[in-house]
């Protein structure tokens, strides 16, 4: 489904992507974890289209497609879904009339008609109730106001609602407490199918506790230096980053 | 340059859809400002001798004043008001008797800009009087409206048949000699419309004014007189749009409301899509408009709603005076200054019951080097005890070229009122447009939507028609402004 080779890429004028290699199959969750700074945001941001970073060598296939000559708008409507880190405020636009714009958009992108109010609140409210999403959540204006649980779980929300091919979480653990987090990983599991593909970015083992994945990545200097089963997520856990990045020292 | 930037820009540059001129032979008188031509303007209107003297009182004082330079932050060249026509109509001027013999040319005017005066094509009970460039052309579903003792016709037509009205309240609001361009207004006015609604009767459809200036160099005064009796209720709606001109063209009316009786309301709501110029501030309406009015029973109201998107520069403050002891004045504003729009707008409460309150909310939206100012002022009069207001002014910026200002007076004799005022000023964030792109829209809706949401306190104000309206005008005018 999606597949990077050799991806360079920089902020401003510092080099953060060192030369990605990551292929990820249907059905996959992949875990990428490691230190601050280390390029998990930057690869988030890189995929999904975002103006800040500068991709200097390298390409990106989805779906045989290359992907960084789309447009964000367009890797959205070809099925990629970014979890935000930071969910954005927008004030005045309730989070119903915002989804409904957003789900038109990419239905229309590919070619489908556009859902009318009365099939929409029906697609929403079916899923509310399989993520136990509150109904007055809906209602608000688009996370304005919303705690970091709510913000947080109305990001998987949006995704049970676009129904994504490839889901990126950033750092959804980021900020909640176990409850929310659990609360969260039981959404993002209730989205596991062999049709999907997720990458999971998170700093902490723990995430993974619930949101169990196939491979995790350890990601240390804008490459990816480690790579293993979810038995690596706990190997962190006990020894930290150093012993890894040691080791490529000594390579 | 920043994909936000971008779309900003993108979206400051759309065209102008309203500026296309008709052809239609008009009636105009020379060039130029005078007695004589004060005069000739009350000949051809037929008009009663106590108006014209009104008007000659007018302008002998209007010749004694100077023209404003009220704020320092709008700048414009002097208007050289001898060089503008006063008065311009539209050939054949008889009586019309029906739509029938309405100019087919401007039939098609109106059916462009959307207005339809064919009463069985619309579909919504609106009833509009269509003015363009200096009378009224059309009223529809006013017979309708008679069957309720809703009168609802063009001034001129008030002036002839309820003469009694017109001089009871002409000027009781907006006083001959308030302002320059309001005395200007008094002396040359040409049309505009007149709405009375008859005690204890809600009126049962939207009223409406289009406003079209069409022709070149002349100049549009029209005045606006609605008076409500004990009771009543009227929703009034006004729309204007202008063909893309190189030149500025001044336009000047005068607004007045009258809540007369106890519990009488007054629902006044714009949409003014003047032209605003071009890019380079090129052309576009100077918009020197004086819009108040007066509660004057016990629990009436006097709302307005606005939505300012046209002209190059917009000087307006629709006023409310509470003079009845519980009135309310209300106040919702949308203006939007793009390329380099400049709008001073705002609003005066004047408390002077007791009990009155107040309620203002301003929405100042700023794109490429659009500067926006909100001005308002609030006064407790000594008598107004427990007098209410409430002001929440916010601004949003797109991009960094553009400028917000906001300026509230306040003025407080009464020491029971209670007056609370709240600003903010905000940016559309590039995080906002991106967290929008990556749910599949394209920039333009982005910002379309966030504005949109900015707005929304002002355009839930607005009748259901107009609040689409309003929406599709603020994604057009912003069109080529953000990314």
């Amino acid at each position: 489904m999606l597949t990077i080779r050799n991806l360079h890429a920089k902020v401003a004028d510092k080099d953060i992507l060192r030369g990605i290699n990551l292929t990820v199959k249907s059905g996959e969750v992949h875990a990428i974890m490691g230190p601050n700074g280390s390029g998990k945001s930057t690869l988030a941001g890189v995929l999904t289209g975002k103006d800040a970073f500068e991709v200097t060598e390298g390409e990106v296939l989805f779906e045989g497609k290359n992907l960084l000559d789309m447009k964000p708008e367009e890797r959205a409507g070809e099925g990629i879904f970014l979890a935000f880190q930071y969910p954005v405020e927008i004030p005045g636009v309730t989070n119903n009339y915002f989804l409904r714009a957003s789900v038109n958009s990419v239905r229309k992108y590919r070619g489908e008609p556009e859902l009318d109010a009365a099939a929409f609140l029906k697609l929403v409210k079916a899923k509310a109730k399989v993520l136990h999403m509150p109904e007055d959540l809906l209602k608000r204006a688009v996370n304005e106001g919303f705690s970091g649980g709510e913000k947080k779980r109305n990001e998987i929300f949006q995704m049970a609602v676009l129904e994504p091919k490839l889901c990126i979480l950033d750092e959804t653990d980021s900020g909640l407490d176990i409850d929310a987090m659990k609360a969260v990983a039981e959404g993002v599991n209730a989205l596991r199918s062999k049709d999907r593909a997720m990458i999971v970015i998170t700093h902490y083992q723990r995430l993974l506790d619930h949101i169990v994945p196939d491979f995790v990545h350890v990601l240390s200097e804008g490459r990816i230096v480690k790579t293993g089963g979810k038995g690596l997520a706990l190997e962190l856990e006990a020894h930290g980053y150093d012993p890894i990045k040691a080791g490529m020292a000594t390579v | 340059m920043t994909t936000a930037t971008q779309t900003i820009e993108q979206f400051a540059n759309k065209e102008y859809e309203w500026g296309f001129v008709s052809d239609i032979e008009a009636e105009a008188i020379p060039k130029g400002l005078s007695e004589d031509v004060v005069r000739l303007i009350s000949t051809k209107k037929k008009e009663p001798q106590w108006l014209l003297d009104w008007r000659l009182k007018a302008y002998r004082y209007w010749t004694t004043m100077e023209e404003p330079r009220w704020w320092p932050n709008v700048t414009f060249p002097p208007v050289d008001y001898q060089n503008m026509i006063y008065y311009s109509a539209p050939k054949p001027k008889k009586q019309l008797k029906s739509l029938d013999e309405v100019d087919p040319e401007m039939l098609k005017t109106f059916e462009k800009l959307g207005i339809s005066l064919d009463e069985q094509k619309r579909l919504t009970g609106v009833a509009v009087d269509a003015v363009f460039d200096s009378v009224s052309v059309a009223t529809t579903f006013r017979g309708k409206l008679a069957e309720m003792g809703v009168i609802f016709c063009s001034f001129s037509e008030a002036v002839q048949n309820h003469p009694e009205l017109v001089k009871k309240y002409l000027g009781s609001v907006v006083p001959y000699n308030d302002n320059y361009f309001a005395t200007l207004n008094s002396a040359v006015f040409s049309d505009g419309s007149f709405a009375y609604i008859p005690k204890g009767v809600r009126c049962p459809m939207e009223l409406s004014t289009y406003f079209r200036i069409n022709a070149k160099e002349t100049g549009q005064f029209e005045r606006t007189l609605i008076v409500c009796e004990e009771g009543a209720y009227v929703s009034y709606l006004e729309g204007c749009t202008a063909p893309i001109r190189d030149e500025n063209q001044l336009h000047a009316a005068v607004v007045e409301l009258v809540s007369v009786g106890e519990g009488s309301q007054i629902k006044y709501s714009t949409v003014q899509n003047w032209y605003p110029g071009d890019k380079d501030g090129k052309g576009g309406i100077y918009n020197f408009v004086t819009k108040r009015g007066a509660c004057r029973g016990r629990n009436s109201k006097i709302s307005w709603t606005q939505v300012e998107t046209g002209s190059a520069i917009t000087w307006k403050y629709p006023s409310c005076i509470l003079i009845g002891d519980d009135s309310v004045g209300e106040f919702y504003s949308v203006a939007l200054t793009n390329h380099k729009q400049q709008a001073d707008t705002g609003t005066k409460m004047i408390h002077v019951g007791k009990n009155t309150s107040s309620t203002i909310v301003s929405k100042g939206i700023s794109a490429g080097r659009g500067q926006n100012t909100y001005r308002g002022q609030v006064k407790v009069l000594k008598g107004a005890e427990n007098a209410r207001n409430y002001s929440q002014c916010d601004s949003l910026l797109l991009g960094d070229k553009c400028g917000a200002h906001t300026f509230p007076y306040i003025e407080v004799k009464n020491t029971s009122s209670t007056v609370e005022h709240e600003a903010s000023t905000s940016k559309i964030g590039e995080d906002q447009i991106f967290y929008c792109k990556q749910r599949g829209l394209s920039a333009e809706d982005a910002v379309s939507m966030i504005v949109n949401g900015f707005c929304k306190e002002v355009f839930k104000e607005l009748p259901m028609e107009f609040a689409v309206e309003a929406k599709k005008l603020l994604g057009v005018s912003l069109e080529g402004s953000v990314g």
